[in-house]
């Protein structure tokens, strides 16, 4: 007999036989074991900042109200190509617009875009790799199939040959970003699948009669979560760095809108004349992508049940 | 006593190992090859044979894990091969499964009362609000307290783990579990508490079991009827008393030689078997067994001995009772 039994003989005994534990928190322990690790700290404490910042300059657009020190698409011809200084922190660029202004509101479209852009392929890339692991036999061998043509091209060339077929703009380009990586996404559930639907749990949630849905949704995915979330974080940075090339190659955002990638590209012909207009596009999208990396790689751990702090 | 629950006829479990490019199969494995029993109502059957003789297989075939490549299985009369999805899922649900390792059967990511509602919640046998009842009460008959209901399994022993998927087993109320070595990953101690257990809830629930087991110790305790697998194909079934007085097929006679005596000072006679289990992907032709036999005669070789029954329910396949 389990010792807990004698437990509620005592005088106690009512009390102890109608109190329920509550479940343990395992957020609780995964931020105990996150905040041990200062970069992921760092990581995720640049990541508030960028959603603070995205989130304030999208809400005074919409009311209408300018925070930001100049507007951002206001172009002064007379003002261009000034350096860095007390008045335009981050300096000019070539049509005069503020830098620094720019900046800041390119940030609201890089988070977005990186956001969205994983949230498209990682619904579909689990769906997908879900089926694929679950089912196994030609189901699987078709999908994977599918996911490794997409894999043998280059992503950038695959999401210029999406824009090719949709169209320039910055919802095509999230479109377009969101389905190349599909297959990143679709491999790591498949494998991680394969692996889980062997337990016996699986096998018992079958007996008990469980419907696949429910098998994958229920048994499997909970199991694999921790996985798909840390590829998730990482996603968010190449998918902020896949926008910025595509925008480097003036296929994403169109102008006067502001989006670092684009930023770097326009300017890329004033590298030795101006280089603070190409320093500051890039030292933002460095930052934002090492934020989610750290963000990430902490995450892993912290997920990780063996590795972490009671 | 007497009514038969399940019936088995000619059940075969083939995998394929190899096959060519054109999905021809080149070598197959013979997990389980034409076995047929039966099962009384209220009776635990016991099944023992060694690793890889195709126990697990058989009882998973049982619970629909595995389809049958052939044969034939009758439950209460139905056959359940010849029903469609939907009907067989009810039948099954008179099925269910204690699963070998307690570690790897429950669900880590789910606390132990909503493993044990799952089952309830899934095949609507009660309203929800009666599930919390039952949970507890399911809890209390398997030895487990209420206040360890939103425990999640990792927090428990592997004595009480198994005590959660007997529990999860018998929430849908079933009329055969098909136990799979429950107590072989438990410490020695445990294996009797959780033995007993089972006992008890055969009496409570009026079940029937199917009880696989790679050591003969186990089943004498909790059985009534044993069978003895080897290498996919049954070799004895008798019912306990008799097959421990009385084992009839020598393979039978080695493992039954093979069980520890507590006594230091009594000798036995220790049959000891020549030779390693043969592959199951080529396994020698005529009697599985006839390999390592140590009264192999000439035709073991070349047929395979039917199950005949020599005694009032004392089944024995082998040539030398022919």
């Amino acid at each position: 007999m389990p010792k807990d039994i004698s437990t509620s003989s005592d005088k106690n005994s009512i009390q102890a036989a109608e109190y329920v534990e509550k479940p343990e928190s395992q957020l609780k322990e995964m931020w105990a074991t996150l905040r041990q690790n200062k970069a992921a700290v760092v990581g995720l404490f640049i990541i508030g900042m960028l959603t603070l910042i995205a989130v304030t300059v999208w809400v005074s657009e919409l009311i209408g109200v300018q925070i930001l020190p100049y507007d951002p698409n206001y172009s002064d011809m007379s003002k261009s190509f000034i350096w860095p200084n007390a008045e335009h922190w981050f300096g000019t660029d070539q049509l005069g617009r503020d830098m620094f202004s720019r900046i800041l509101d390119g940030t609201k479209i890089s988070l977005f875009v990186g956001v969205a852009a994983v949230a498209i392929s990682l619904s579909i890339g689990v769906l997908l790799g879900s089926i694929a692991g679950y089912r196994g036999g030609r189901t699987d061998a078709f999908i994977m199939r599918v996911m490794d043509v997409m894999l043998a091209i280059p992503s950038i060339l695959l999401a210029i040959a999406f824009m090719a077929a949709l169209g320039k703009g910055l919802d095509k380009a999230v479109i377009a970003i969101g389905l190349v990586s599909i297959p990143e996404y679709a491999r790591i559930v498949r494998g991680s699948i394969l692996s889980v639907k062997e337990n016996d749990y699986v096998q018992a949630a079958k007996v008990i009669g469980n419907g696949d849905s429910r098998i994958i949704f229920k048994h499997i995915l909970p199991n694999i979560i921790s996985l798909i979330v840390v590829r998730a974080t990482l996603g968010v940075s190449s998918a902020v760095l896949d926008t910025a090339a595509l925008g480097f190659l003036g296929l994403g955002v169109q102008p006067p809108f502001a989006e670092w990638g684009d930023m770097l590209g326009r300017a890329r012909g004033f590298i030795f004349t101006a280089p603070y207009t190409l320093i500051f596009p890039g030292i933002a999208i460095t930052i934002t992508v090492l934020a989610f990396n750290l963000f990430g790689d902490g995450l892993r751990d912290a997920l990780d049940p063996k590795s972490r702090i009671k | 006593m007497n009514e038969v629950l399940m019936k088995v006829q000619d059940l075969s479990k083939h995998f394929t190992i190899e096959t060519n490019f054109l999905g021809k199969p080149l070598s197959v494995l013979k997990a389980v090859d034409e076995v047929s029993f039966t099962i009384k109502k209220g009776e635990a059957f016991g099944l023992v044979g060694e690793s890889g003789c195709g126990k697990t297989t058989l009882g998973k075939i049982l619970v629909d894990l595995y389809s049958p490549t052939s044969g034939k299985i009758f439950f209460e009369g139905k056959e359940l091969s010849a029903l469609n999805k939907k009907q067989r899922r009810s039948y099954c649900k008179d099925i269910q499964m204690i699963f070998q390792d307690p570690y790897a059967s429950l669900n880590p990511r789910m606390t132990i009362g909503d493993i044990i509602a799952e089952p309830i919640i899934i095949n609507n046998l009660l309203p929800p609000s009666e599930v919390e009842e039952r949970v507890i009460y399911l809890l209390n008959c398997v030895g487990l307290a209420r206040h360890q209901r939103n425990r999640y399994p990792h927090e428990f022993s592997g004595g009480q783990r198994q005590r959660v998927g007997i529990a999860r087993a018998l929430a849908v109320e079933p009329k055969l579990i098909v136990c799979d070595e429950p107590v072989s990953a438990l410490d020695v101690s445990i294996q009797a508490q959780v033995l007993n257990l089972l006992d008890d809830l055969k009496a409570e629930f009026g079940l029937t079991y199917l009880f696989i087991a790679h050591g003969l110790n186990v089943v004498k305790h909790i059985s009534d009827r044993v069978g003895v697998m080897y290498l996919g194909k049954l070799m004895e079934i008798a019912p306990k008393r008799e097959l421990y007085a009385n084992p009839l097929n020598p393979y039978t006679q080695a493992l039954l030689s093979a069980i520890p005596i507590i006594n230091p000072e009594k000798k036995k006679e220790r049959i000891i078997l020549k030779g390693d289990v043969p592959s199951p992907i080529n396994p020698p032709s005529g009697c599985r067994f006839c390999s390592r036999c140590f009264k192999e005669l000439d035709r073991c070789k070349l047929n395979a001995p039917a199950l005949r029954e020599v005694s009032p329910d004392h089944w024995v396949a082998c040539h030398l009772y022919d």
